[in-house]
């Protein structure tokens, strides 16, 4: 690391409140990018009749299990389980609960048996599961679901866990691609200027008069929305955003010495971008960043409420809130998805307080 | 007589990363009434610090120790309330750079009307009658028509002049001058200074006068305090530290200055440069079809010549074309006309056919701050040029530490960043980068002018001897008239554009031709302002 850089993340590390945010953001994400085994309906391992199953990873038919169908095992079953650690026990067939308890001890009836057994991820549900549960949907938290389930009876644990990950992933994407092309962009115009910044910037101007929320509830009306699709979007009429700073920190830049000492050596005008303006101009950009990382979060979550983004299948944190709202008798789901926001949102905010005022050179830490 | 401002003991910490730097160690010194005292020493000597600490005008990441009073009462301290009375009313300040101390989006009227509404309560007719009085007290004679002006309508000089009105408004009793010349040409301090000098005379006021210009403080203080590295080593009656310095560090000030004379060209020495009649205007358009209607004249019809190892003088106000030549020549801006290098007429080759020459053609600009990029290392900052022109046969590594002990420095610090060094460092940083392609020519565009006296002499033997050894042609621009006798063989005088006078050095220097010219070295050489 550069003097500069070991200075800027000692400022940060000075500031508690980024730093520690900084580190229970990574654990939220780090664990969220693990959601398959933390919550999943498909057991992490399996032991049957003496060979291991990763069912996690691969697919087995339920006959691979000495059942009877070639579909993929729905491994909640009861009768999958007793087929599982009972070695296919033709009790199964009959009266699989009983024969789940009896083959507890090793041994059926006195016969012993292969005994087998399921390692399942500590939330046992994905989060497109469909559960029995008693009574009617949304139901309340309990044992079982530990945020209580939606109402199509999915878990919502389960889909905060996804969801957060889809949000994250999705925010991460669009920003890094958003800013790729507008630094990209504003750098051109505003190291090279006159008519190609005069043309570019009419160009943007009326780009960013189009409303970007209506054109994707008009594209989500005719074409079937998917994850990449909405990022597609996102970036298509979010890249203009960054192009302002940039190319205002480049048209200052490029009269700078430094910059005319370059051109006097003949270095190229992509290398005296690249090496020379833009560091220099970073600054400035990352003051934008967390708007629109947070920006690209709320955007997504609103065109789920309306019912415009994602398919209801996928798990959405927006959907979620949709339903909050549609069923103010389970409470739950308020404030599962009001807490879910507020944290992410917070954290982020945070980290990129403490980045800013990293970066910021007249900033004293004492 | 009884000290108006009474500065006892002040020590100034500045907190940073856990680390304390001591800006100014255990400094003392009074100002009587209708007294200038300067305090003078180069840059990082802790002069402006010291200033501002007398109305608490410190960010917060200072911390002052010791006592300040101003007229019996403790500033150390203060509450703000009462700091704010002081600011302004009792004690006022002008700074270096006019152009940023001045609200671009206010007119001067406005201006000045604030700080006299703030203090005195003026406003109206009376705040009126009162400003075209004060501008006309600071040489503004059309002070009427003047009052709606922007500060970008104004000149340097004019501003410095407005910035010196507003702080008069209130009829100070003591004035803090930080470098109020420093930004100014020659001929504009010159007039500066003597207003400063006949204002003091006639309002009775005292004045702390920042400055590491010994010409300036001879001419204008009573008292000089010396300061290095936070302390004052030295202080006393200005006639008596000239006669007679003590601390080796004044006699090392006082010994700054650029001497020598240029040394003799070659009579077979071959011509790298010449230039015939080159013509740089800009055009001024208007209108949606963007017809030209006029041309800004930044130069008419420059001819210049420039032979190995000689240097060439271009000195003038700021404002009278000498960097846009220098530019021009380098072919970083457009110009009409031809410019021969080495022989070859260079204007109109295409930016590939001309990045060959580059290695041969070099430049060392006025401000070390501005032209190293901060976010490389020395290292990578020198061996910039090797990377587009190839390393000639040699490690790049080796030849950057080459070049650096040449220019002096220490080849052990080349992964340090430009933050790290002194001005002069930096200046010499600039210079192994222009020097490391063995160029044929040079254009040094006041390499000289944003540095300490000291070092100043330091940089113009480097370029003296750096010439010597390689036969380089410099294009030296300069409005310091000292440093361009110590160097040039053959100075050209430009005036808005026109080249006035021009021949040996030797003969301009010693017989000026035009008014011009001797308007310009009566300001440089004796700090005396003459009607052009």
């Amino acid at each position: 690391m550069t003097p500069l850089n070991q200075r800027r993340w000692r400022n940060f590390k000075a500031n508690r409140r980024a730093f520690w945010s900084l580190i229970l953001f990574s654990v939220l994400f780090g664990l969220s990018l693990l959601a398959e085994f933390i919550a999943n309906d498909k057991p992490l391992l399996i032991r049957y009749a003496g060979g291991y199953y990763t069912p996690i990873f691969r697919f087995y038919p339920e006959t691979a299990f000495g059942g009877d169908f070639q579909t993929e095992a729905i491994y909640r079953d009861t009768f999958v389980k007793c087929l599982v650690v009972a070695a296919a026990n033709d009790g199964c067939l009959d009266d699989p609960a009983a024969t789940l308890a009896d083959a507890a001890d090793g041994d059926i009836g006195g016969t012993a048996i292969a005994k087998g057994f399921i390692l399942w991820p500590p939330i046992p549900y994905s989060f497109n599961t469909i559960n029995d549960i008693d009574g009617t949907a949304p139901s309340p938290p309990d044992a079982k679901h530990w945020l209580g389930t939606d109402d199509t009876a999915r878990d919502v644990a389960a889909r905060v866990i996804y969801g957060f990950r889809l949000s994250v992933a999705f925010a991460l994407i669009v920003t890094f691609s958003t800013s790729v092309i507008g630094i990209a962009a504003g750098a051109v115009q505003g190291y090279f200027g006159g008519l190609i910044d005069l043309t570019f910037q009419r160009i943007i101007e009326l780009w960013g008069a189009i409303p970007t929320l209506y054109v994707i509830i008009i594209m989500a009306a005719f074409v079937r929305m998917n994850f990449w699709l909405l990022v597609f979007l996102m970036v298509l009429f979010g890249w203009t955003g960054l192009v302002g700073v940039v190319r205002a920190e480049f048209l200052r830049a490029r009269n700078f010495e430094y910059v005319r000492a370059a051109r006097a050596l003949g270095v190229s005008n992509r290398t005296i971008m690249f090496r020379h303006v833009l560091p220099n101009a970073m600054v400035a950009t990352l003051t934008f960043l967390p708007f629109i990382i947070t920006g690209a979060i709320g955007t997504l979550a609103s065109l789920d409420f309306l019912g415009f983004g994602l398919p209801s299948s996928l798990p959405s944190l927006g959907e979620l809130t949709l339903q909050a709202k549609q069923n103010l008798q389970a409470p739950w789901l308020g404030f599962t998805a009001f807490i879910t926001f507020a944290t992410m949102l917070s954290l982020l905010v945070f980290i990129f307080e403490g980045v800013r005022d990293a970066f910021d050179p007249r900033k004293i830490f004492r | 007589m009884s000290p108006l401002l009474e500065v006892r003991d002040l020590t100034i910490r500045f907190r940073q990363d856990g680390r304390v730097n001591e800006a100014v160690k255990q400094v003392s010194f009074t100002v009587a009434k209708g007294e200038t005292v300067a305090l003078v020493g180069e840059s990082g000597s802790g002069k402006s610090v010291t200033a501002l600490a007398t109305v608490s005008l410190l960010p917060d990441s200072a911390e002052v120790t010791g006592s300040v009073t101003w007229a019996g009462r403790e500033m150390v301290g203060a509450a703000e309330r009462d700091l704010r009375r002081v600011r302004g009313n009792d004690i006022s300040f002008i700074f270096q750079e006019p152009m940023t101390s001045l609200n671009p989006l206010h007119t001067l009227e406005r201006q000045i009307a604030e700080s006299l509404a703030l203090h005195q309560g003026l406003s109206g007719a009376a705040a009126r009658a009162r400003i075209i009085e004060l501008l006309h007290k600071v040489g503004i004679s059309d002070g009427e028509s003047r009052l709606g002006a922007y500060p970008h309508q104004l000149s340097g000089g004019q501003r410095q002049r407005v910035m010196i009105a507003m702080a008069l408004a209130n009829g100070p009793e003591l004035l803090v001058a930080d470098e109020p010349t420093t930004a100014l040409d020659v001929t504009i301090q010159a007039q500066i200074l003597e207003l400063l000098a006949e204002l003091k005379r006639a309002e009775g006021m005292s004045m702390l006068f920042i400055t590491h210009d010994l010409g300036i403080v001879r001419a204008i203080a009573d008292r000089v305090c010396v300061m290095q590295g936070g302390e004052i080593v030295e202080q006393g009656p200005t006639a008596a530290i000239f006669a007679n310095p003590q601390h080796p560090y004044t006699q090392k000030l006082l010994a700054a200055e650029a001497k020598g004379r240029p040394d003799p060209v070659a009579a077979d020495a071959p011509e790298v440069l010449r230039t015939d009649a080159l013509r740089i205007w800009f055009p001024i358009t208007a209108g949606l079809l963007r017809k030209t209607v006029g041309h800004v004249k930044a130069v008419n019809a420059a001819s210049i010549a420039v032979r190995a190892g000689e240097t060439l003088g271009v000195v003038g106000e700021s404002g009278s074309g000498k960097t846009t030549l220098g530019l021009a020549i380098l072919r970083l801006i457009r110009s009409d006309g031809p410019v021969l290098f080495q022989g070859r007429d260079i204007q109109g080759l295409q930016s590939g056919d001309l990045r060959p020459l580059r290695a041969d053609m070099q430049v060392v600009f006025q401000d070390p701050f501005g032209s190293l990029s901060p976010r490389m290392t020395v290292q990578e900052i020198i061996a910039e040029g090797l990377g587009v022109h190839g390393a000639r046969g040699g490690n790049p590594r080796d030849m950057v530490a080459a070049m650096m002990a040449e220019v002096g420095l220490d080849p052990a610090t080349m992964a340090r960043y430009p933050h790290e060094f002194s001005g002069g460092q930096r200046q010499r940083v600039a210079i192994a980068r222009a020097m490391i392609l063995r160029p044929k020519l040079v254009v040094l565009d006041e390499p000289t002018s944003a540095l300490d006296m000291t070092v100043q002499v330091q940089i113009v033997d480097l370029l003296r001897d750096l010439q010597r050894k390689y036969g380089l042609a410099y294009l030296f621009i300069s409005h310091d008239l000292r440093v361009v006798r110590a160097l040039a063989h053959h100075v050209i005088v430009m005036k808005q554009g026109d080249v006035v006078e021009a021949g040996a050095a030797s003969e301009i220097f010693a017989n000026p031709q035009t008014a011009y010219t001797r308007a310009l070295m009566a300001a440089a050489f004796d700090l005396r302002a003459e009607a052009l």
